[in-house]
């Protein structure tokens, strides 16, 4: 059994907006939504750029909802209240509703909180709501208690795929008939002075201080490692049968997906993109789509000197001549790199992009990286064809997870 | 500190920790049945009136104290 799976909702809190209109408005913009971490909590680390949530969860939801979570699960929260209203708030068999949202980090922030509070006030005063807030799987259940789903609440975890893959998740409960709505997607809340001089360790941020939003520069010859980013992208993929039947909007097909991996490095992309090919290759065949089909790109792309060039030979190789017609865009370019939430945030793009038949540019690109031989969008957005066209995300993460998501346009 | 005192007090704590309305926090009202103060945010609650009135509530006494009189009395009495 294989139905086809519709997109229904959308919902999403990023460094761009507050929820998907501003989010998709500043895409279009090339706004950038990364900044200088000024704050004294950050002083002295090599890295001090971040893409910090445009709108803060503690501005969004009540005081209580705060202390119970982690700033991960507000995130999701917050997105997944808008996409579940976007979709019209539909009427649902509770048994056939399902989630699945990921995060690449989990509850870190609340890990490191609560362990200053074991050394300085002892462990009577650690909070009951410690492993709750730091479970990987605690976004996923937050979503999923706000929604009363039983059809099943899951966590693919694949570090910066992880978005990506929970969308193919909650895709295939509905394919195979175990949901007729799945919520699904990514979400990451994770900036803190750990984790930035973690990453910054391996060598993967850009230091770009004298010019933040400058700093993330997919493609760019002067490119020098991504930005940390924090934020929610979930969507509401249904059952084509249960959308319309319930008059629902649709946004866009999901096509399918295709899962690979690099069996390389631990962080380093594999060079030739051998696991990003087969990935991109099985989407395609899941999704029964051609190259000739493809009409748009979202990369992957994060900006650090190894991945983009290895990604741009893989989508040359792929699609061949058919490259020339696919425009490539990169929101991480100006929303930064949100982890965990990072495929989903793509996947939203994408699903917009053939919705409005328009591709949002790549900022910062100003010297085209040696070996890039794709169509990238630079400066104003770029116009899709009218008729058929479908659209491809790409997420990879480290582990050298390759996810690759196809959408349709509706 | 008065009676008064503690419930007010109790009454910000269990609004801070659980989002029930500070006037909902009646001396006759049960945690669990009336304020829906689950066993998490119950232990919030008690670290939290522990910090605030300077008290220690022992695992062992909180299972009695189900309703905020039992907390208030609890408190008034041990502080």
């Amino acid at each position: 059994m294989s139905r086809t799976v519709v997109v229904t909702g959308l919902g999403a809190t990023t460094p761009l907006g507050g929820d998907v209109a501003s989010t998709w408005e500043s895409l279009l913009a090339a706004r950038s939504g990364v900044r200088l971490l000024h704050e004294p909590f950050y002083a002295n680390l090599p890295v001090r750029i971040a893409a910090t949530a445009a709108v803060d969860p503690s501005e969004v939801l009540e005081k209580h909802e705060i202390r119970r979570m982690d700033r991960s699960q507000q995130l999701a929260l917050i997105a997944s209240r808008e996409a579940w209203a976007d979709a019209g708030a539909p009427e649902v068999d509770p048994e056939r509703l399902g989630v699945a949202v990921a995060t690449g980090v989990g509850g870190a922030i609340s890990l490191m909180e609560q362990y200053d509070i074991l050394k300085e006030r002892g462990p009577s005063r650690v909070s009951p709501m410690t492993v709750p807030m730091l479970m990987p799987n605690g976004p996923a259940a937050v979503v999923g208690l706000e929604l009363g789903a039983m059809a099943g609440v899951h966590t693919p975890v694949s570090a910066c795929a992880s978005g990506a893959e929970a969308i193919g998740y909650g895709a295939e409960m509905i394919r195979t008939g175990r949901a007729d709505i799945v919520v699904c997607g990514g979400t990451e809340g994770c900036i803190h002075p750990l984790t930035l001089a973690s990453f910054a360790a391996m060598r993967a941020l850009s230091s770009r201080h004298e010019d933040p939003t400058a700093a993330s520069r997919p493609f760019d010859a002067n490119r020098d490692g991504f930005v940390m980013a924090e934020g929610a992208a979930l969507v509401v993929l249904e059952s084509e049968e249960h959308a319309k039947a319930r008059g629902a909007k649709i946004y866009a097909i999901y096509g399918g997906q295709g899962l690979a991996a690099d069996a390389h490095h631990i962080a380093q992309p594999e060079p030739e993109g051998r696991g990003v090919m087969l990935a991109m290759n099985r989407a395609l065949k899941d999704a029964d789509l051609s190259t000739s089909d493809i009409f748009h790109i979202n990369a992957h792309a994060t900006s650090t000197p190894a991945g983009d060039v290895a990604e741009a030979k893989a989508i040359r190789t792929v699609l061949g001549a058919d490259a020339d017609h696919a425009p490539v865009t990169a929101v991480k370019s100006v929303a930064g790199h949100l982890l965990g939430g990072a495929g989903s945030l793509a996947a939203i793009a994408s699903i917009l992009a053939l919705k409005h038949r328009i591709v949002p540019p790549v900022a910062n690109l100003d010297n085209l990286a040696e070996g890039v031989d794709i169509d990238i969008v630079t400066g104003t957005p770029r116009a899709l064809p009218a008729g058929d066209i479908a659209a491809i995300s790409n997420s990879f993460g480290f582990g050298g997870h390759d996810v690759v998501l196809a959408f349709r346009n509706a | 500190m008065s009676q008064e005192d503690v419930l007010a007090g109790l009454a910000a704590i269990v609004n801070e920790v659980a989002g029930i309305p500070a006037e909902s926090v009646q001396m006759e009202k049960s945690f669990v049945d009336d304020l829906d103060v689950d066993s998490l945010s119950m232990v919030e609650v008690v670290m939290a009136c522990e910090d605030k009135f300077g008290v220690t509530i022992p695992d062992t006494e909180v299972k009695n104290l189900n309703t905020v009189a039992d907390a208030v009395n609890y408190i008034t009495a041990n502080k």
